[in-house]
């Protein structure tokens, strides 16, 4: 059988979109119905993906589902991939993290959370890791302009 | 008489009162508890201007006596922002940025970049290109692997075989300057082909080198694969279960260090990767030495992958003819005017990819390196992830590092071979 038609035979339950990324499917879904598509996707033997090698916040800077994370999902059994797109809130990004099915998306989330201001609920650790932690901004939303923001970060003085 | 004279003293010393320190001294008690040392407990500020580190990582480690607790790895110290850089450039003026990510093997990288826009603007590239393009690939995982056996063996005390492997990296930078133009930050590889074509003077170079290698390569290996020293640091030290491996997402070398075949040359072959005869080389043991080795045999690998390249290395163009999309060549910009034009298109306006998302990667010398475009057809990304292998391996430090000696920390940061320019971006 065809993998997209296995996937959305063995998502049907959770009403899941898929869409298109360049030949690789993936499937769209919310904060409430992710860790139960997860824990499917990680726990089923035909589906078997192992592996989570990433996580990509986006900000789509619109007012509705201004937020998005996009797992990307590596099968080591069936050489496969798949994202899965979370759509989040736009005034309170906010989403179960996916630590408790893939301890690897630690860093991923943090970085997220960093770059986005993307929260995750029951994180374990959920610092800044490239920016300095008293940095009051998410550099990487679309309202932060290129050149920064004069006197965000702290310099020693000349 | 004389007991009547201590009467009087006494008498006499009682009348005078005493000091405050001599009361202190007498009455109160002074004595001090000293901890058994090595039952404290430590913290450790390792980097991030450390020779092992490998770059700008921090460790902050809680030592109890020589061993390792807790760790927290602290990055960002090199942090660039090049995913906000990225957004605010057309396709083609990313390409050098790519140089300064992983920059022990920059010529790999610009594939990598090219591949994944390729994909997005579904340009076919010629068959010449794509053979050139796998011998970049190849040259640039030789590089690093060397850099990895040459520090490894540096921080397990070996200072010999580093050298033997810079001299060998050299010739590759030689090579590199032959047909590149540069040694180092190549910029090689264009949205469409490579920057120029491959003279036959660096291709007899390359294959000189080809084969010349698997003999010092043997050299390499003479001097240390019997090594009681070189062994005894590495063998047990950093293990990681594959479970856990798996579990943290890390690939690449170190995933098939752990019994797991894994390798995107062969599970989603790209560039010509599917014509070639080549192994996955995969050890048991998850350990620092099974790291190495992988990397190891991996060099004799890429040495078979560029010698069937070369022996099939077919002529034609370097470029795609795609004037919409491809970089006309410079020498008719200046001649014709419909190249002219579509040059000025290109550089002020860009390709101008279809809206949509797109991910591409390949298997670098670290792991999977890929790129992740969301396009919203104009010039320049909408937003573009880096997928880099460094960061995700740099997860297992405090996996591996748990219950080891602060001492074993260097060979451990040595086998993961990370290189911060890409974890940190």
């Amino acid at each position: 059988m065809d993998r997209l038609t296995l996937f959305q035979e063995k998502l049907k339950d959770f009403s899941v979109e898929f869409y298109d990324v360049n030949g690789t499917p993936g499937i769209i879904t919310t904060p409430e119905k992710v860790l139960d598509v997860c824990n499917l996707l990680k726990n089923d033997a035909d589906l078997s993906f192992e592996m989570c090698r990433d996580a990509v916040g986006v900000d789509r800077f619109q007012k509705k589902n201004r937020f998005e994370v996009i797992y990307s999902l590596y099968s080591l059994k069936f050489k496969d991939r798949l994202f899965v797109k979370v759509l989040l809130d736009t005034k309170n990004p906010e989403t179960p993290t996916l630590t408790v099915i893939w301890t690897g998306t630690n860093w991923f989330e943090r970085e997220a959370y960093d770059m986005f201001g993307i929260k995750f609920k029951d994180h374990p650790d959920l610092r800044r890791i490239y920016m300095p932690e008293e940095f009051e901004y998410h550099p990487l939303r679309k309202d932060f302009p290129l050149m920064g923001i004069p006197g965000s970060l702290y310099l020693p003085k000349k | 008489m004389s007991q009547s004279v201590f009467e009087k003293m006494k008498e006499k010393d009682s009348d005078i009162p005493k000091s405050k320190i001599l009361d202190a001294l007498e009455n109160q008690d002074l004595s001090i508890e000293f901890d058994d040392v090595l039952e404290n407990e430590m913290v450790l500020n390792m980097g991030p201007q450390h020779p092992a580190t490998h770059g700008v990582l921090r460790l902050l480690i809680t030592l109890d006596g020589e061993t390792i607790r807790r760790i927290v790895p602290d990055l960002g110290y090199l942090h660039r922002g090049y995913e906000k850089l990225a957004e605010n450039m057309s396709y083609h003026e990313f390409i050098p940025h790519t140089d300064r990510l992983d920059y022990l093997q920059p010529i790999a990288n610009n594939v990598a970049y090219a591949l994944a826009v390729e994909k997005l603007i579904k340009l076919e590239v010629p068959e010449r290109a794509t053979y050139i393009r796998t011998i970049c690939s190849e040259l640039g995982r030789i590089q690093s692997h060397l850099i990895a056996y040459g520090t490894t063996t540096m921080d397990s005390g070996g200072l010999t075989p580093f050298l033997w492997c810079m001299r060998e990296r050299e010739k590759i930078l030689d090579i590199y300057d032959m047909f590149v133009g540069v040694r180092f930050t190549t910029s090689y590889s264009r949205i469409g082909g490579v920057a120029n074509d491959i003279s036959d003077e660096a291709l007899a170079a390359i294959r000189k080198f080809i084969d010349e290698f698997p003999g010092y390569l043997k050299e390499m290996r003479d001097i240390i694969e019997r090594n009681k020293i070189f062994i005894n640091r590495l063998e047990g030290i950093g293990y990681m279960s594959k479970e856990d491996i798996i579990d943290y997402g890390i690939n690449g070398p170190i995933l098939r260090a752990a019994g797991v075949a894994s390798d995107l040359r062969r599970d989603e072959p790209y560039l010509v990767y599917d014509k070639m005869d080549f192994d996955v080389i995969t050890a048991t043991d998850s350990d620092c030495l099974a790291r190495f080795w992988v990397r190891f045999q991996e060099m004799y690998e890429s040495v078979k992958i560029i010698r069937q390249c070369l022996d099939n290395l077919p002529g034609g163009l370097v470029n795609a003819l795609s004037p919409k999309k491809a970089l006309p060549r410079k020498d008719k910009i200046y001649t014709k005017m419909e190249e002219l034009i579509h040059d000025f298109m290109l550089v002020n306006f860009g390709q101008n990819p279809p809206v949509g998302e797109s991910y591409s990667a390949i298997e670098s010398s670290k792991g999977e390196l890929g790129f992740y475009i969301i396009s919203d057809g104009s010039g320049h990304p909408f937003r573009m992830k880096i997928r880099s292998p460094s960061f995700t391996n740099l997860q297992g430090i405090p996996v591996m590092l748990k219950d080891a000696f602060i001492s074993d920390s260097v060979v451990i940061i040595g086998g993961l071979d990370p290189v911060m320019g890409e974890a940190d971006k």
